[in-house]
C-alpha cells in the first residue's frame, strides 16, 4: 500500500504533533521512531500501533532495521533539537525553539541602532570604505544641493509676497534628496511624498519647470490641476506628488512588483517622513514587499517633526529602522545630513533590491530645518534655538562643501558664482512663469477619463457659451478658447 | 485567514426567487446556459490569456480558488506570479494594485465584498480615480476593482451595503453593475480592457444564477459598451429603471403588472457611471412614468440621481411624480424576516408602478 510522499509526511507530522503534546524528552521511547530531515525515509509507527495506513512502501525493511536500533534512541533526539539541545517544534511558519525561561523581549534596545556616517561635522571622512565619488559627481551633487537650497528660499519668499499660494521647503534635507538620487539610475521609478524636489532637480527638471508648476500656468506639466510643489514628470520617472500621506508607499511596492515581472534592471524608491511611518499604508507596504520579494527601497526621512508632532509623540520604537526587522525587511540607519553616507547606502540598497529581489528600508536621520510648509510657523511649537542650531551648525550643504573644498574641487569663487547664477535663474523663472497664460478652459474637462465622456463635452460647450454671454463674470487671464 | 467577522456565505447562492428566463429552455437546441460565476471566471481567464499584463490579486483568490470560487482554476493556469493571494489588508493590496497600474500593469483587485473596500477607499478615490486628472494624463490607472456588492442572505449590516451610489458619485471612476451572465462577461471584459479605473459591482446571490448566453457572448473578443443601458423588457405605460439583482425582481413585477393591464418597460442600467441618461429619458418620454428600484440606502441613492436627470431633461413628459424604491434606511438586520422587510420586494415595485398609474391608494395609505 504505497502512499505518496507528501501524504505520508503529513500523517507523520500529525502523529508527531499528537505525541509531542504528551511530552517528548531526550529519553522518550517515541522519539527514536521519528526522522527529521530525511526526505526519503519515513519512520513507521511504534511497533505496538498497527495502523496500516501509516505503513509505507519500505516500512517492512525499515521496521526490521529500526527494531535493532531502538537502544540508540539518543542519536535521533538531536534532530528534534537545535544545537544547544533546545527542543524544536514545527509550527506553521517554521521551526521554533522552546525555552523554559519566560523572557519578554524588551520594548527598547539596550543601545539604539547605530547611524552610518562617512563625513564628520567638518566634512572629513572618518572611514575609507565608502563609495568613492568622482569629482564630477561630487560637484554635481553639491551644486544641486545648493540650487535646491536657493530655490527653496526664493520660492518661499514668493509665497510670502503672495505670488504663489503655497510652498514646501526641503531645508536641511538636501543631502537626502540629492545624494539618494545620485546613487540611482534614471530607470528607477520615484514615488515621492512632497519633500523631495531635489530628486527631480538631480534628474534634470529645470527651474522653469518647477516655477511653471507652482504658478499653475499653461506650461505646467500638470495643467494647473494641483497645488504648488505637486510636481510630476514621466520622462524623469518621478510619479506625480499626491497630497495624501504615505499612499505612495504601497504603490511603490506594486510598481516594484511590475518591474520584477518585467525583469528590469531597476527598482522603485519611495520617500516618506517619520509621520508617514505611522500610517496603515506603511505597515501594509512593508509587509507586502517582504512577502512579494519586491525590489523597492523605502527611504524614511526621519526629520524629527510631523508638522507640530515630535517623534516622541509619533512612536515609541527606536525610530523607524527597527521596524524593518518586524516585517522581515533589511534595514539601515544613516546620517541623512551626510551626502556621502546617503550615497553609499543607497548604492548598496539598490544593488541588493535588484539582484536579490528584496525590499530595503533606509532611515535617514535629519532635521526639518524649515517649517512644515508656508501654512506653518514652527517657532510656535519648537525653540528657535533648536532650529538655528541645525540650520547653521549641521547644514548638510556646508558639510559637503567642506569635503569638496578639501579635495580642491571647489572654491570660494565657484561658490559665489554658483549662488548668484542660481539666484538669478530662479528669479527669472518666477518672473516668466508669472506671466505665462493659465491653462485653457478645455483642460478643465480633459483627463478625467481616458476619453472625454459625453456629459463633460456638453458641460464644456455650455461653459463656453456662458462665458461668451457674460465675459465680465469670468477671469480675464483664463483663455476661453 | 478567516476571521470571525468575515463570515463565509456558501457560494451556492440561496435563491429567494427564481429568475425569469425568457429564452426557451430546450437543452437540445436552445442557447447555452451559463452561470454568472462561470461568466466572470471565463472573462477573467480570457483576458489574462490575451494580455500578459493582466493579473488578479485579492484575499483567497489563489489557493482557495476564490472566496466565491470566481477565480477557480486560475492559479493553476497562470501561476502565483499572476494570481496573488494577499495578506489581510485591503488598503495594502489596493495601494499595491494602484502602484502596479501606474507602472503599466492591469490589475484586477478583488474585494471579498465591497463592504471591505472601505478600508481601501482612499486608494480607490484619491489615487485611482483622480491620478489621471491630477497628473494631467501622465499617470493612467487601468485597474479594475471587483467583488460582491449589496445584500446577500443573512450576512448582517457590515456585509450587506450597496456602494453603487458612493462610487457612482466620483468623477474619474467608471462603475458597472452587471445583472445577467452576458452582462457579467461583456462588462468585465470591457472593464479589464478599459484604460480608466473601473469599480465592478457584482452580487453574490447572482453568482449561481444561470442565464442563456448568445454565441456572440461566448467569443473571447466579446465585450459590451460601457455606459449603455439595456432594455430588458419593452413597455409603454411606465418605465422601471433598475440594476443588478433588482432587475430580476422588476422583470417579475412587470410580468404581474402585464396581467393587470399595465405594460412596464424595464431598463437594466448595466452602468452607474457613466449613467445612460439618454436611454432613461427616451423611455420616460415614451411612457411618462418612472419608478426607480435599487437595493441600496434611499438617501443620496442612485434613484435620486435618475430622478433629477429626468426632471432636468424630460420634466414636461412626466404624468406623475417619480417613485423611488430603495432599501430601508437602516443597517441591514440579520434575521431572515427582518432582512426581507429591509429590502425591496416585488410587491413594492408593483405598488409603486400602480401609484404612478393612479391605480392605487395614495402612498400614505398604502404603507
Amino acid at each position: 500500500m504505497a502512499l505518496s510522499l507528501g501524504k505520508s509526511k503529513r500523517i507523520l507530522q500529525c502523529l508527531k504533533s499528537k505525541i509531542c503534546v504528551v511530552g517528548l524528552g531526550k529519553n522518550s521511547f517515541w522519539s527514536g521512531w521519528f526522522h527529521h530531515g530525511c526526505p526519503s525515509s519515513m519512520a513507521p509507527l511504534a511497533p505496538t500501533c498497527r495502523n496500516p495506513d501509516a505503513v509505507l512502501v519500505n516500512a517492512a525493511t525499515q521496521f526490521a532495521t529500526r527494531r535493532f536500533e531502538s537502544t540508540k534512541a539518543e542519536k535521533h533526539v538531536d534532530s528534534l533539537c537545535d544545537a544547544e539541545g533546545n527542543q524544536l517544534l514545527d509550527f506553521p511558519g517554521g521551526k521554533v525553539a522552546f525555552t523554559s525561561e519566560m523572557r519578554f523581549i524588551p520594548e527598547s534596545p539596550m543601545e539604539r541602532a547605530h547611524c552610518y556616517r562617512v563625513l564628520d561635522d567638518n566634512g572629513q571622512p572618518n572611514v575609507s570604505n565608502f563609495v568613492q565619488v568622482s569629482k564630477e559627481v561630487a560637484v554635481k551633487m553639491y551644486a544641486t544641493m545648493l540650487t535646491l537650497q536657493v530655490m527653496d528660499t526664493i520660492f518661499y519668499e514668493a509665497q510670502r509676497q503672495g505670488r504663489i499660494s503655497f510652498y514646501v521647503t526641503s531645508i536641511g534635507e538636501e543631502a537626502i534628496n540629492v545624494a539618494s538620487a545620485a546613487a540611482l539610475s534614471i530607470d528607477d521609478v520615484i514615488f515621492p511624498q512632497y519633500r523631495e524636489p531635489g530628486v527631480l532637480l538631480w534628474r534634470g527638471f529645470t527651474l522653469q519647470e518647477f516655477a511653471n508648476q507652482c504658478f499653475g500656468n499653461k506650461a505646467d506639466y500638470g495643467k494647473g490641476r494641483q497645488m504648488p510643489i505637486h510636481y510630476g514628470s514621466n520622462k524623469h520617472n518621478y510619479v506625480t506628488v499626491s497630497s495624501t500621506v504615505a499612499t505612495q508607499i504601497p504603490q511603490a511596492v506594486g510598481a516594484a512588483y511590475s518591474l520584477k515581472m518585467d525583469g528590469k534592471d531597476a527598482c522603485t524608491v519611495t520617500y516618506f517622513g517619520d509621520g508617514g511611518s505611522s500610517t496603515g499604508d506603511f505597515h501594509a507596504a512593508l509587509n507586502f514587499a517582504a512577502v512579494m520579494e519586491a525590489p523597492v527601497i523605502f527611504i524614511c526621512r526621519n526629520n524629527g517633526w510631523a508638522i507640530s508632532t515630535p517623534v516622541s509623540d509619533q512612536f515609541r520604537s527606536d525610530g523607524v529602522v527597527v521596524r524593518g526587522r518586524g516585517y522581515g525587511v533589511r534595514s539601515i540607519r544613516v546620517d541623512g545630513n551626510d551626502a556621502l553616507a546617503m550615497y553609499t547606502a543607497v548604492c548598496a540598497a539598490r544593488k541588493m533590491a535588484i539582484t536579490e529581489h528584496r525590499p530595503i528600508l533606509i532611515e535617514a536621520l535629519t532635521y526639518r530645518a524649515g517649517h512644515h510648509s508656508t501654512s506653518d510657523d514652527s517657532s510656535k511649537y519648537r525653540p528657535v534655538s533648536e532650529i538655528e542650531l541645525w540650520r547653521m551648525a549641521r547644514d548638510p550643504v556646508s558639510r559637503l562643501r567642506r569635503w569638496i573644498e578639501s579635495n580642491d574641487w571647489w572654491s570660494g569663487e565657484a561658490e559665489s558664482e554658483l549662488r548668484s547664477n542660481v539666484r538669478k535663474e530662479v528669479l527669472d523663472a518666477i518672473q516668466v512663469a508669472e506671466r505665462v497664460e493659465k491653462p485653457p478652459i478645455a483642460e478643465i474637462f480633459t483627463d478625467v477619463y481616458d476619453a472625454p465622456p459625453s456629459n463633460l463635452c456638453e458641460q464644456e460647450k455650455l461653459l463656453r457659451e456662458t462665458i461668451r454671454r457674460y465675459p465680465q463674470d469670468y477671469p480675464p487671464d483664463v483663455p476661453a478658447l | 485567514m478567516w476571521g470571525t467577522m468575515r463570515q463565509r456565505v456558501s457560494y451556492l447562492a440561496l435563491n429567494r426567487t427564481r429568475p425569469v428566463v425568457y429564452a426557451s429552455r430546450s437543452y437540445a437546441s436552445g442557447p447555452k446556459q451559463m452561470t454568472v460565476r462561470e461568466a466572470l471566471n471565463t472573462a477573467i481567464d480570457e483576458e489574462m490569456s490575451a494580455d500578459p499584463k493582466v493579473f488578479l490579486m485579492g484575499e483567497e483568490v489563489g489557493e482557495y480558488q476564490g472566496a466565491y470560487k470566481i477565480s477557480k482554476g486560475l492559479l493553476d493556469k497562470y501561476g502565483p506570479g499572476r494570481v496573488i493571494d494577499t495578506p489581510i489588508t485591503e488598503a495594502g493590496f489596493a495601494g499595491i494594485g494602484v502602484g502596479a497600474a501606474y507602472h503599466g500593469l492591469k490589475p484586477i483587485i478583488e474585494f471579498m465584498t465591497f463592504n471591505f473596500s472601505l478600508q481601501a477607499i482612499d486608494h480607490i478615490i484619491n489615487s485611482a480615480a483622480k491620478s489621471n486628472y491630477m497628473s494631467a494624463g501622465q499617470i493612467s490607472v487601468p485597474i479594475v476593482f471587483r467583488g460582491p456588492n449589496g445584500a446577500a442572505a443573512g450576512v448582517g449590516a457590515q456585509h450587506s451595503q450597496c456602494f453603487a451610489a458612493w462610487y457612482g458619485a466620483c468623477p474619474g471612476l467608471k462603475v458597472l453593475v452587471p445583472y445577467s451572465s452576458e452582462d457579467a462577461r461583456g462588462l468585465l471584459k470591457a472593464a479589464i480592457r478599459d484604460p480608466d479605473p473601473v469599480v465592478f459591482l457584482e452580487n453574490e446571490l447572482l453568482y449561481g444564477q444561470s442565464f442563456p448566453v448568445s454565441e456572440e457572448a461566448l467569443d473571447s473578443s466579446f465585450s459590451l459598451p460601457i455606459g449603455k443601458a439595456k432594455i430588458e423588457r419593452e413597455g409603454k405605460d411606465v418605465t422601471i429603471v433598475t440594476y443588478a439583482r433588482m432587475v430580476d425582481y422588476s422583470l417579475q413585477a412587470a410580468e404581474i403588472l402585464a396581467k393587470e393591464g399595465i405594460s412596464a418597460e424595464v431598463i437594466n442600467l448595466r452602468s452607474i457611471r457613466p449613467l445612460d441618461r439618454s436611454a432613461i429619458n427616451a423611455s420616460v418620454r415614451k411612457t411618462s412614468r418612472l419608478v426607480t428600484v435599487e437595493e441600496g440606502f434611499p438617501q443620496h441613492g442612485v434613484g435620486a440621481e435618475i430622478c433629477m436627470s429626468v426632471i432636468e431633461e424630460s420634466f414636461d413628459s412626466l404624468d406623475a411624480p417619480v417613485e423611488r424604491i430603495a432599501g430601508a434606511d437602516i443597517p441591514m438586520p440579520y434575521a431572515a424576516n427582518l432582512e426581507r422587510m429591509a429590502l425591496p420586494q416585488i410587491d413594492d415595485i408593483i405598488r409603486a408602478a400602480k401609484r404612478t398609474c393612479y391605480r392605487s391608494a395614495p402612498k400614505a395609505a398604502a404603507a
